[in-house]
């Protein structure tokens, strides 16, 4: 019987992750985020300081192309980075995902933040 | 009274040039971290880099010698959640000797996943040090400037095996970055509970980037302050005789790592009158992935 217990614990739990796991973190983010528009998407130097933004903090994992490894650090030329909005990217920079390795990046100042929306934007 | 700790910095030049050679021939990456020496934010290093620092402290304690004590940090991005670091520490007292005081384990946990307005971060380390450890980063208790006038000889036969338990509060508020510590020490060896604290804030001169790679623009320089001091001991849970300072700092982002400066101003009679700090940090990109495609295992 306790064994009968065991099993059935372990597979709830393992459901339970599965269904986690399924969720994409970009379906949390709150409707007052996802809403949000850059407000220096038309700015001249948006692309260029996202570049330099990109090269000092992002390259280092999802590789200067943005092709990401092919393993743990995902593309960032994607589709689902393209279906994305820019409040979606900036939340997510902002939260990051710290159980599966993508650190925070709250303290990048919000402006560098869109910039670096403004360059992933334009390497699509 | 800097150029008295002139001599200190006077083999620095001699290694400068090879120290730079080896990272400006490694990939560097530019870390989160801000230009506290006491403070800590919520800032953790990303996983797999490691990041190489220095920080130096450079004081005079009333009625003895000059010294500079330097602290040499190994810090390791373990997860994105998890951090973890070793120090070594040594000092050189002007007409007395230079010395390896012990080295320190420590790690950071953010125990929540989401990004929050007070992000907490738990921090545990292991001290094995002497008490001729003059590098100052953290104060607690009623340490004081008596306890860094010591001559070594007599100060480094006391070892102290500390744990020291710290509580990070920390925010980023727009620009803004402000933190709090609480800090809990305690020596293994039947000592009574240290206290302490340390309080930070700090913000980059210039929030938009420039669009263009430069050295000097302001996007690259954090301006802030922060203080720390003691706060008794379970034997006696006052301020009296307690040291604390308060320290304006500056760190200047360079491409092969960044150079930050503070000078400690001392509030009470049992504080040094200044300390001088340098600090010096590197970060190499993703070293767990250099091993891994040498094995075979990499992309």
């Amino acid at each position: 019987m306790r064994r009968f217990f065991a099993v059935l614990c372990l597979t709830a739990s393992a459901g339970l992750l599965l269904c986690a796991a399924a969720t994409s973190h970009l379906d949390r983010v709150p409707q007052k985020d996802h809403t949000r528009i850059n407000p220096l998407a038309a700015h001249p130097e948006s692309v260029a300081a996202g570049s330099l933004v990109y090269r000092d903090h992002c390259a280092q994992c999802h590789r200067a192309d943005a092709m990401g490894d092919g393993h743990k650090k995902p593309p960032l030329r994607s589709e689902h980075i393209r279906s994305a909005t820019d409040g979606d990217l900036e939340w997510f920079l902002r939260q990051g995902d710290l159980a599966h390795g993508m650190p925070s990046w709250s303290s990048l100042p919000e402006a560098q933040r869109w910039q670096l929306i403004a360059y992933l934007r334009s390497i699509q | 009274m800097f150029r008295s700790f002139l001599p200190f910095l006077r083999p620095v030049p001699r290694f400068l040039p090879l120290i730079l050679l080896c990272f400006v021939r490694l990939p560097v990456a530019q870390a989160q971290e801000k230009p506290y020496f006491v403070t800590y934010s919520h800032d953790l290093e990303e996983p797999g880099n490691l990041e190489i620092e220095t920080k130096t402290a450079l004081a005079q304690p009333g009625q003895s010698h000059r010294y500079g004590a330097i602290a040499s940090e190994l810090e390791y991005g373990a997860t994105a959640w998890w951090t973890t670091e070793l120090y070594l520490d040594g000092q050189a007292t002007a007409q007395d000797s230079t010395l390896f005081t012990g080295f320190r384990l420590e790690n950071r946990f953010r125990p929540l996943m989401r990004e929050h307005l007070i992000n907490p971060v738990l921090y545990i380390e292991y001290e094995s040090i002497s008490g001729a450890d003059k590098t100052l980063l953290e104060v607690v208790g009623h340490d004081g400037q008596s306890d860094l006038a010591e001559p070594n000889g007599e100060a480094r036969r006391e070892h102290q095996h500390e744990a020291e338990l710290k509580l990070i509060l920390s925010s980023n508020l727009k620009a803004w970055n402000i933190s709090e510590n609480f800090i809990s020490e305690k020596n293994l060896g039947h000592e009574p509970w240290e206290f302490g604290y340390a309080l930070g804030a700090a913000r980059p001169l210039r929030t938009l980037g420039s669009g263009k790679p430069c050295v000097f623009c302001l996007e690259k320089f954090t301006a802030g302050a922060e203080a720390y001091g003691g706060l008794g001991d379970t034997d006696s849970l006052t301020l009296r005789d307690t040291s604390h300072y308060i320290a304006p700092i500056i760190g200047w982002q360079l491409p092969v790592g960044r150079l930050s400066f503070s000078t400690g101003f001392g509030l009470t009679s049992s504080s040094l009158d200044r300390v001088y700090r340098i600090g010096w940090a590197s970060e190499l990109p993703q070293v767990g992935s250099w091993f891994h495609s040498r094995s075979g295992g990499g992309q």
